[in-house]
């Protein structure tokens, strides 16, 4: 399944410094991903991960430095997108409908994680584990061609972390990227990985 | 434009689903069952501050929402996934206005209905209360979603959201209890036309108070 607009995704930091409440959570960070890529955000909780992965969806802006993304994004932070009261289906449905996913992208989300026998349970009866895969279904039904995965693997157990490993080297070989922000090292092969560890802050100073 | 009728669908099921949608349409029908008590029953005395204390009443019970209006969106992440997807912050501000209308300004106006049968309102003043609110409710609502936006996630929002909302709300409240005269003409025209306004430049307040709440 070919993804759309996948030619022109492209992730560019230069030198960015990102400012959080007075604090400056990283400085002087560049990093480049281009169609195909899979980069792997490693660092100890605190080291800004998330907040990078927001800007890069452009939603903290940047201290100083350029930040240059070409391309429909999807970001999968918080599991709460989908709504509580509605069944697995519906919630996964509005979601399609924004991102205009064609119904086999849709079949393709459920069954990349086995969904399919949890369509009609309300999403507050379903488990933590659960609820993340189908946060990640989204993604996966949306045709945007860049990822940004922030703790994909928490709550997830073996055979559904295999199947997030698949579903990223699948994205990747159709020519999307994935950014995967995780505090664990790369259970698949990555372009890149980068450790957000050295790069804080404290460390600098010291 | 399919993408807009999407969101405010989903923003219906929600309110109906996820609670809420009752309590201040019963607030507003308990206190027009609640006024005759402390009146008494002088039908004529009814029929003269009936239609003003149910302005106070349409007023206050907009209150009651504002809470569950913006920020369950905020806290779920619903509202940087539509910016992620290129929404603007007015686009989503006006989905929610009209979503909020037709959650609450639509079962308000019907529930008048009945609280102008419970006070006794000549039938000649209960339709100009009901246009009254029709006209006022746009802005109303409005009203509501901005404020809901400016206080999403505050300390005490909702004590802070009252005391934003009355003091805006006044001019609404002064030409609608002026509908409930003899003469309800030019109290008509005015509110229509504070009506407008404020309802015009809802989406504008509440979509930049949703963008400097986004951080």
């Amino acid at each position: 399944m070919p993804i759309d607009q996948c030619t022109a995704a492209r992730i560019n930091l230069e030198k960015i410094a990102i400012m959080r409440g007075n604090r400056l959570i990283m400085q002087n960070f560049s990093m480049a991903a281009t169609a195909g890529n899979v980069i792997w955000l490693r660092g100890a909780n605190g080291t800004g991960k998330s907040t990078l992965l927001r800007v890069i969806a452009g939603l903290l802006p940047v201290l100083t430095g350029l930040v240059d993304v070409k391309g429909a994004i999807s970001l999968v932070d918080t599991i709460t997108i989908l709504d509580q009261s509605r069944t697995l289906e519906q919630a996964l449905a509005f979601w399609a409908k924004l991102d205009e996913a064609s119904a086999d992208r849709r079949e393709s989300g459920l069954k990349a994680f086995d969904l399919n026998a949890l369509v009609d349970v309300p999403m507050r009866y379903l488990s933590s584990g659960q609820k993340k895969r189908a946060a990640i279904a989204v993604a996966i039904a949306s045709p945007a061609p860049i990822w940004l995965f922030d703790e994909p693997y928490n709550a997830l157990d073996n055979a559904n972390m295999g199947r997030l490993d698949d579903a990223i080297l699948r994205h990747a070989a159709n020519g999307g990227i994935a950014i995967v922000a995780a505090h664990q090292p790369p259970t698949i092969a990555v372009t890149e990985t980068i450790s957000l560890d050295a790069l804080s802050v404290k460390a600098m100073a010291a | 434009m399919r993408e807009f009728a999407t969101l405010v669908r989903r923003d219906l099921t929600v309110a109906m689903t996820g609670g809420g949608i009752g309590l201040p349409i019963i607030f507003y029908l308990a206190v027009a069952a609640l006024f005759p008590f402390v009146t008494g029953p002088d039908k004529l005395l009814l029929a003269k501050l009936g239609g003003g204390m149910l302005w106070v009443a349409a007023l206050l019970a907009s209150l009651l929402p504002i809470e569950r209006l913006i920020l369950p969106d905020r806290q779920s992440g619903v509202l940087d996934q539509l910016f992620i997807r290129g929404w603007s912050d007015e686009g989503v501000a006006a989905a929610k206005i009209i979503s909020h209308f037709i959650a609450f300004g639509l079962p308000l106006l019907l529930a008048s209905v009945i609280a102008a049968i419970l006070i006794g309102l000549p039938e000649a003043r209960m339709g100009i209360l009901l246009l009254g609110l029709a006209l006022a409710l746009p802005a109303l609502t409005g009203l509501g979603v901005t404020i809901a936006a400016l206080t999403a996630g505050l300390n005490g929002a909702s004590a802070l959201g009252g005391l934003l909302l009355v003091p805006m709300a006044v001019p609404l409240l002064i030409f609608g209890a002026g509908t409930m005269t003899e003469n309800p003409g030019n109290a008509m025209q005015l509110l229509a036309a504070t009506s407008l306004a404020m309802a015009a430049v809802a989406p504008f307040a509440a979509g930049a108070a949703l963008r400097a709440g986004r951080e």
